[in-house]
Protein backbone atom coordinates (compact mmCIF):
# COMPACT_ATOMS: atom_id res chain seq x y z
CA UNK A 1 0.00 0.00 0.00
CA UNK A 2 0.94 3.50 -0.49
CA UNK A 3 1.97 5.58 2.58
CA UNK A 4 0.46 8.90 1.73
CA UNK A 5 1.53 12.03 4.73
CA UNK A 6 -0.88 14.13 3.23
CA UNK A 7 -3.38 14.61 5.70
CA UNK A 8 -5.23 17.20 4.04
CA UNK A 9 -6.56 17.43 0.13
CA UNK A 10 -4.84 20.76 -1.32
CA UNK A 11 -6.15 24.04 -1.15
CA UNK A 12 -7.57 24.21 -5.07
CA UNK A 13 -9.31 20.66 -4.96
CA UNK A 14 -11.19 21.84 -1.59
CA UNK A 15 -12.23 24.95 -2.98
CA UNK A 16 -13.22 23.61 -6.40
CA UNK A 17 -15.38 21.09 -4.49
CA UNK A 18 -17.18 23.37 -2.81
CA UNK A 19 -18.17 25.80 -5.80
CA UNK A 20 -19.40 23.11 -7.75
CA UNK A 21 -21.47 21.28 -4.67
CA UNK A 22 -23.09 25.14 -4.01
CA UNK A 23 -23.74 25.38 -8.19
CA UNK A 24 -25.16 21.69 -8.13
CA UNK A 25 -26.99 22.63 -5.22
CA UNK A 26 -28.30 25.93 -7.06
CA UNK A 27 -28.94 24.35 -10.56
CA UNK A 28 -30.63 21.28 -9.60
CA UNK A 29 -33.39 22.45 -8.07
CA UNK A 30 -33.72 25.02 -10.14
CA UNK A 31 -33.78 22.87 -13.21
CA UNK A 32 -36.77 20.89 -11.17
CA UNK A 33 -38.87 23.60 -10.69
CA UNK A 34 -38.31 25.43 -13.97
CA UNK A 35 -38.86 22.67 -16.43
CA UNK A 36 -42.57 22.95 -17.00
CA UNK A 37 -43.33 26.51 -16.30
CA UNK A 38 -45.48 28.28 -18.85
CA UNK A 39 -43.38 30.25 -21.08
CA UNK A 40 -42.95 33.85 -20.03
CA UNK A 41 -39.49 36.13 -19.69
CA UNK A 42 -39.73 34.88 -16.19
CA UNK A 43 -38.91 31.34 -17.70
CA UNK A 44 -36.64 32.19 -20.01
CA UNK A 45 -34.20 33.94 -17.82
CA UNK A 46 -34.45 30.58 -15.31
CA UNK A 47 -32.92 28.43 -18.29
CA UNK A 48 -30.61 31.16 -19.17
CA UNK A 49 -28.98 31.09 -15.11
CA UNK A 50 -29.57 27.38 -15.10
CA UNK A 51 -27.82 26.91 -18.38
CA UNK A 52 -24.46 29.40 -17.44
CA UNK A 53 -23.90 27.78 -13.81
CA UNK A 54 -24.25 24.07 -15.53
CA UNK A 55 -21.11 25.58 -17.78
CA UNK A 56 -19.01 27.03 -14.73
CA UNK A 57 -20.03 23.27 -12.86
CA UNK A 58 -18.49 21.63 -16.44
CA UNK A 59 -15.52 24.07 -16.34
CA UNK A 60 -14.58 23.31 -12.29
CA UNK A 61 -15.58 19.79 -13.14
CA UNK A 62 -12.93 19.47 -15.96
CA UNK A 63 -10.44 21.91 -14.13
CA UNK A 64 -10.69 19.71 -10.92
CA UNK A 65 -10.48 16.06 -12.69
CA UNK A 66 -7.12 17.48 -13.83
CA UNK A 67 -6.01 18.91 -10.45
CA UNK A 68 -6.96 15.11 -9.16
CA UNK A 69 -5.22 13.36 -12.03
CA UNK A 70 -2.11 15.51 -11.25
CA UNK A 71 -1.90 15.42 -7.64
CA UNK A 72 -1.98 13.13 -5.26
CA UNK A 73 -5.45 13.05 -2.59
CA UNK A 74 -4.56 12.22 1.10
CA UNK A 75 -4.79 8.67 1.82
CA UNK A 76 -7.95 6.77 3.00
CA UNK A 77 -7.27 5.77 7.41
CA UNK A 78 -5.35 2.68 7.30
CA UNK A 79 -8.00 0.22 9.43
CA UNK A 80 -10.92 1.37 6.48
CA UNK A 81 -12.13 -1.91 5.21
CA UNK A 82 -11.58 -3.17 1.67
CA UNK A 83 -15.02 -3.32 0.86
CA UNK A 84 -15.40 0.66 2.46
CA UNK A 85 -12.55 1.69 -0.12
CA UNK A 86 -13.62 0.02 -2.79
CA UNK A 87 -16.81 1.61 -2.27
CA UNK A 88 -15.98 4.98 -1.91
CA UNK A 89 -13.49 4.73 -4.99
CA UNK A 90 -16.06 3.27 -6.87
CA UNK A 91 -18.46 6.27 -6.12
CA UNK A 92 -15.80 9.21 -6.54
CA UNK A 93 -15.27 8.12 -10.05
CA UNK A 94 -18.73 7.94 -10.92
CA UNK A 95 -19.42 11.41 -9.13
CA UNK A 96 -16.21 12.88 -11.42
CA UNK A 97 -18.21 11.41 -14.86
CA UNK A 98 -21.24 12.46 -13.69
CA UNK A 99 -20.48 16.54 -12.64
CA UNK A 100 -19.23 16.03 -16.50
CA UNK A 101 -21.57 14.19 -18.17
CA UNK A 102 -24.81 15.92 -16.45
CA UNK A 103 -23.92 19.89 -17.75
CA UNK A 104 -22.17 18.10 -20.68
CA UNK A 105 -25.78 16.77 -21.82
CA UNK A 106 -27.54 19.67 -20.80
CA UNK A 107 -25.44 21.11 -23.41
CA UNK A 108 -25.93 18.93 -26.25
CA UNK A 109 -29.72 19.13 -25.37
CA UNK A 110 -29.69 22.77 -25.42
CA UNK A 111 -28.33 21.89 -29.18
CA UNK A 112 -30.62 20.02 -30.31
CA UNK A 113 -33.95 21.70 -29.27
CA UNK A 114 -32.30 24.79 -31.16
CA UNK A 115 -30.99 26.95 -28.48
CA UNK A 116 -27.24 27.66 -28.24
CA UNK A 117 -25.56 28.22 -25.07
CA UNK A 118 -24.18 31.38 -24.54
CA UNK A 119 -22.63 31.67 -21.01
CA UNK A 120 -23.49 34.08 -19.18
CA UNK A 121 -24.92 35.70 -22.19
CA UNK A 122 -21.20 36.83 -23.67
CA UNK A 123 -19.45 33.70 -25.11
CA UNK A 124 -21.25 31.90 -27.23
CA UNK A 125 -20.70 28.17 -27.03
CA UNK A 126 -20.32 25.74 -29.90
CA UNK A 127 -23.14 23.61 -30.71
CA UNK A 128 -21.65 19.92 -31.03
CA UNK A 129 -25.21 18.78 -32.68
CA UNK A 130 -27.22 19.98 -34.63
CA UNK A 131 -31.33 20.62 -33.96
CA UNK A 132 -33.04 17.66 -33.89
CA UNK A 133 -36.19 17.11 -32.40
CA UNK A 134 -35.70 13.06 -31.90
CA UNK A 135 -32.60 14.08 -29.99
CA UNK A 136 -33.32 16.80 -28.25
CA UNK A 137 -36.58 14.47 -26.67
CA UNK A 138 -33.78 11.74 -26.16
CA UNK A 139 -31.38 14.12 -24.62
CA UNK A 140 -34.31 15.59 -21.99
CA UNK A 141 -34.58 12.02 -20.36
CA UNK A 142 -30.50 11.10 -20.78
CA UNK A 143 -30.17 14.50 -19.00
CA UNK A 144 -32.78 14.06 -16.21
CA UNK A 145 -31.63 10.12 -15.65
CA UNK A 146 -28.44 11.30 -15.20
CA UNK A 147 -29.01 14.21 -12.44
CA UNK A 148 -31.46 11.79 -10.96
CA UNK A 149 -28.14 9.31 -10.71
CA UNK A 150 -26.22 12.18 -9.57
CA UNK A 151 -28.64 13.07 -6.68
CA UNK A 152 -28.34 9.58 -5.53
CA UNK A 153 -24.21 9.08 -5.73
CA UNK A 154 -24.56 12.72 -4.02
CA UNK A 155 -26.77 11.36 -1.37
CA UNK A 156 -24.79 8.50 -0.29
CA UNK A 157 -21.71 10.67 -0.62
CA UNK A 158 -23.03 12.99 1.79
CA UNK A 159 -24.40 9.83 4.29
CA UNK A 160 -20.95 8.33 4.42
CA UNK A 161 -18.74 11.69 4.89
CA UNK A 162 -21.54 12.21 7.63
CA UNK A 163 -20.79 9.02 9.08
CA UNK A 164 -17.40 8.99 9.04
CA UNK A 165 -17.14 12.08 10.36
CA UNK A 166 -19.95 11.72 13.48
CA UNK A 167 -20.22 8.05 14.02
CA UNK A 168 -16.84 6.33 13.51
CA UNK A 169 -15.29 10.00 14.04
CA UNK A 170 -12.06 10.06 11.63
CA UNK A 171 -10.64 12.33 9.08
CA UNK A 172 -12.54 11.83 6.17
CA UNK A 173 -14.41 15.00 6.30
CA UNK A 174 -12.07 16.86 7.56
CA UNK A 175 -9.90 16.23 5.11
CA UNK A 176 -12.17 18.20 2.61
CA UNK A 177 -13.13 21.00 4.54
CA UNK A 178 -12.13 24.54 4.22
CA UNK A 179 -10.45 26.74 6.79
CA UNK A 180 -9.35 24.12 9.23
CA UNK A 181 -12.85 23.27 10.05
CA UNK A 182 -13.89 20.53 12.12
CA UNK A 183 -9.93 20.24 13.79
CA UNK A 184 -10.28 19.89 17.33
CA UNK B 1 -16.64 59.02 -92.02
CA UNK B 2 -15.54 56.10 -89.59
CA UNK B 3 -15.95 58.13 -86.43
CA UNK B 4 -19.77 58.28 -87.79
CA UNK B 5 -19.83 54.67 -88.01
CA UNK B 6 -18.74 54.06 -84.85
CA UNK B 7 -21.35 56.60 -82.98
CA UNK B 8 -23.88 54.63 -85.10
CA UNK B 9 -22.41 51.49 -83.75
CA UNK B 10 -22.66 52.53 -79.84
CA UNK B 11 -26.10 54.03 -80.28
CA UNK B 12 -27.52 50.92 -81.99
CA UNK B 13 -25.77 48.80 -79.28
CA UNK B 14 -27.03 50.92 -76.35
CA UNK B 15 -30.15 50.82 -77.83
CA UNK B 16 -30.68 46.96 -77.86
CA UNK B 17 -29.12 46.79 -74.69
CA UNK B 18 -31.80 48.76 -73.05
CA UNK B 19 -34.26 47.52 -75.42
CA UNK B 20 -33.44 43.76 -73.47
CA UNK B 21 -32.95 45.15 -70.17
CA UNK B 22 -36.14 46.83 -70.39
CA UNK B 23 -38.05 43.50 -71.90
CA UNK B 24 -37.49 41.45 -69.48
CA UNK B 25 -39.57 42.32 -65.98
CA UNK B 26 -40.11 40.07 -63.31
CA UNK B 27 -43.49 39.59 -62.13
CA UNK B 28 -43.98 35.89 -61.33
CA UNK B 29 -43.17 35.00 -57.63
CA UNK B 30 -41.87 31.16 -57.59
CA UNK B 31 -43.70 30.25 -53.58
CA UNK B 32 -42.13 27.45 -53.05
CA UNK B 33 -38.59 29.13 -53.56
CA UNK B 34 -39.01 32.06 -51.64
CA UNK B 35 -38.51 32.31 -48.18
CA UNK B 36 -39.08 35.31 -45.48
CA UNK B 37 -37.36 34.57 -42.46
CA UNK B 38 -36.23 36.73 -39.24
CA UNK B 39 -33.42 36.39 -36.58
CA UNK B 40 -33.58 37.53 -32.94
CA UNK B 41 -31.81 37.28 -29.68
CA UNK B 42 -33.17 35.87 -26.37
CA UNK B 43 -30.90 36.54 -23.33
CA UNK B 44 -28.48 37.11 -26.40
CA UNK B 45 -28.80 33.91 -27.72
CA UNK B 46 -29.22 33.80 -31.39
CA UNK B 47 -32.52 32.69 -32.81
CA UNK B 48 -33.84 31.92 -36.21
CA UNK B 49 -37.56 31.56 -37.55
CA UNK B 50 -39.53 31.87 -40.34
CA UNK B 51 -43.12 32.03 -42.04
CA UNK B 52 -44.12 29.58 -43.32
CA UNK B 53 -47.03 31.04 -45.29
CA UNK B 54 -47.17 34.58 -47.54
CA UNK B 55 -48.51 35.68 -51.01
CA UNK B 56 -46.00 38.03 -52.69
CA UNK B 57 -46.83 40.02 -55.38
CA UNK B 58 -43.82 42.09 -57.51
CA UNK B 59 -43.78 43.80 -60.31
CA UNK B 60 -40.02 44.47 -61.19
CA UNK B 61 -37.72 46.11 -64.08
CA UNK B 62 -34.14 46.26 -63.44
CA UNK B 63 -34.17 49.07 -66.37
CA UNK B 64 -37.32 51.19 -64.93
CA UNK B 65 -36.96 50.44 -60.61
CA UNK B 66 -38.48 53.62 -60.03
CA UNK B 67 -41.94 51.76 -61.99
CA UNK B 68 -41.60 48.73 -59.67
CA UNK B 69 -44.16 47.23 -56.73
CA UNK B 70 -44.35 44.87 -54.30
CA UNK B 71 -46.96 43.61 -52.39
CA UNK B 72 -46.31 41.16 -49.38
CA UNK B 73 -48.81 39.31 -47.29
CA UNK B 74 -47.83 37.01 -44.48
CA UNK B 75 -49.91 34.62 -42.45
CA UNK B 76 -48.64 35.16 -38.91
CA UNK B 77 -50.15 31.78 -38.19
CA UNK B 78 -47.71 30.34 -40.23
CA UNK B 79 -44.71 31.61 -37.74
CA UNK B 80 -42.41 29.41 -36.89
CA UNK B 81 -40.26 30.68 -34.05
CA UNK B 82 -37.74 27.79 -33.54
CA UNK B 83 -39.67 25.85 -30.90
CA UNK B 84 -43.04 24.72 -30.59
CA UNK B 85 -43.82 26.65 -26.96
CA UNK B 86 -43.19 30.05 -28.93
CA UNK B 87 -45.03 29.66 -31.61
CA UNK B 88 -48.09 28.89 -29.26
CA UNK B 89 -47.57 31.85 -27.63
CA UNK B 90 -46.90 34.22 -30.21
CA UNK B 91 -49.95 33.98 -32.11
CA UNK B 92 -51.59 35.03 -28.66
CA UNK B 93 -52.78 38.46 -27.83
CA UNK B 94 -49.67 40.12 -26.33
CA UNK B 95 -47.66 38.76 -29.24
CA UNK B 96 -49.18 39.05 -33.11
CA UNK B 97 -52.90 38.42 -31.90
CA UNK B 98 -53.74 36.51 -34.89
CA UNK B 99 -57.52 36.37 -34.06
CA UNK B 100 -57.59 39.89 -34.35
CA UNK B 101 -55.24 40.75 -37.13
CA UNK B 102 -54.19 37.45 -38.78
CA UNK B 103 -51.94 39.09 -41.71
CA UNK B 104 -48.66 41.56 -41.90
CA UNK B 105 -48.67 43.25 -44.92
CA UNK B 106 -45.63 45.28 -47.03
CA UNK B 107 -46.77 47.50 -49.98
CA UNK B 108 -43.93 49.32 -51.42
CA UNK B 109 -44.07 52.92 -51.93
CA UNK B 110 -40.99 53.74 -53.95
CA UNK B 111 -37.53 51.64 -55.53
CA UNK B 112 -34.74 53.69 -55.94
CA UNK B 113 -31.21 52.33 -57.55
CA UNK B 114 -28.46 52.34 -55.07
CA UNK B 115 -26.00 50.96 -58.22
CA UNK B 116 -23.63 47.58 -58.71
CA UNK B 117 -27.51 45.44 -58.71
CA UNK B 118 -28.24 47.00 -55.88
CA UNK B 119 -31.78 48.60 -54.96
CA UNK B 120 -33.82 50.11 -51.92
CA UNK B 121 -37.07 49.64 -51.61
CA UNK B 122 -39.52 51.63 -49.34
CA UNK B 123 -43.11 50.76 -48.08
CA UNK B 124 -45.20 50.77 -45.70
CA UNK B 125 -45.75 47.64 -42.64
CA UNK B 126 -48.50 46.76 -41.92
CA UNK B 127 -48.40 44.43 -38.22
CA UNK B 128 -50.87 44.16 -35.53
CA UNK B 129 -52.55 47.61 -36.95
CA UNK B 130 -49.97 49.68 -36.91
CA UNK B 131 -48.63 50.71 -40.07
CA UNK B 132 -45.29 52.27 -40.23
CA UNK B 133 -43.00 53.41 -42.58
CA UNK B 134 -39.54 50.93 -43.81
CA UNK B 135 -36.96 50.74 -46.32
CA UNK B 136 -34.66 47.85 -46.90
CA UNK B 137 -32.02 47.34 -49.47
CA UNK B 138 -32.07 44.27 -51.80
CA UNK B 139 -29.95 42.59 -54.55
CA UNK B 140 -31.10 41.73 -57.47
CA UNK B 141 -30.07 38.63 -59.48
CA UNK B 142 -31.14 37.70 -62.76
CA UNK B 143 -30.62 34.31 -63.65
CA UNK B 144 -31.57 33.11 -67.35
CA UNK B 145 -35.86 33.77 -66.97
CA UNK B 146 -36.05 33.96 -63.02
CA UNK B 147 -34.23 36.47 -60.89
CA UNK B 148 -33.65 36.42 -57.58
CA UNK B 149 -34.11 39.15 -54.30
CA UNK B 150 -32.05 38.95 -51.67
CA UNK B 151 -32.46 41.66 -48.42
CA UNK B 152 -32.59 42.18 -44.62
CA UNK B 153 -33.58 44.94 -42.82
CA UNK B 154 -34.54 45.34 -38.98
CA UNK B 155 -37.41 46.70 -37.48
CA UNK B 156 -38.40 47.12 -33.69
CA UNK B 157 -40.70 44.85 -31.98
CA UNK B 158 -42.34 47.43 -29.65
CA UNK B 159 -43.31 49.72 -32.58
CA UNK B 160 -45.47 47.30 -33.76
CA UNK B 161 -46.25 46.44 -29.89
CA UNK B 162 -45.35 42.43 -30.63
CA UNK B 163 -44.77 41.32 -26.97
CA UNK B 164 -46.78 43.68 -24.70
CA UNK B 165 -47.08 43.35 -20.80
CA UNK B 166 -44.27 41.50 -18.87
CA UNK B 167 -42.53 40.67 -22.85
CA UNK B 168 -42.24 44.30 -23.61
CA UNK B 169 -39.18 43.27 -21.64
CA UNK B 170 -36.29 43.80 -24.12
CA UNK B 171 -33.91 42.47 -21.82
CA UNK B 172 -34.97 38.51 -22.37
CA UNK B 173 -36.19 39.04 -25.69
CA UNK B 174 -34.45 41.73 -27.83
CA UNK B 175 -36.67 44.47 -29.59
CA UNK B 176 -34.57 44.48 -33.00
CA UNK B 177 -36.02 41.94 -34.98
CA UNK B 178 -33.60 40.78 -38.47
CA UNK B 179 -36.06 39.99 -41.15
CA UNK B 180 -34.81 38.31 -44.35
CA UNK B 181 -36.06 37.70 -47.86
CA UNK B 182 -35.18 35.98 -50.47
CA UNK B 183 -37.83 35.92 -53.18
CA UNK B 184 -37.56 33.56 -56.47
CA UNK B 185 -39.51 35.68 -59.92
CA UNK B 186 -39.97 34.22 -63.08
CA UNK B 187 -39.87 36.87 -66.05
CA UNK B 188 -43.28 38.00 -67.58
CA UNK B 189 -44.85 35.80 -70.33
Amino acid sequence: MQVNSLQKYTMTAISLHWWIALLIFIAFPLGVYMHDLPLSPYKLKLFSWHKWIGVTVFLFAVLRIFWRISHQAPALPAGLPQWQKLASHVTHILLYVLIVAVPLSGWLMSSAKGFQTVWFGILPLPDLISKDRELGNLLVIVHKTLNFSLLALVGMHIMAALKHHFIDKDVILRRMLPFNLGEK
Amino acid sequence: MSRIYIKHLALIGILLLSGHASAVEFNQVVADKSSINFGYKQMNVPLEGKFKKFAAQIDFDPAKPESAQAKFEIDLASIDTGSDEANDEVVGKAWFNTKAFPKATFVSTGVKPLGNNRFEVQGKLTIKGKTLAVATPFTFKPDANTASFDGAFTIKRLDYAIGEGEWADVSTVANEIQIKFHILAAAKK
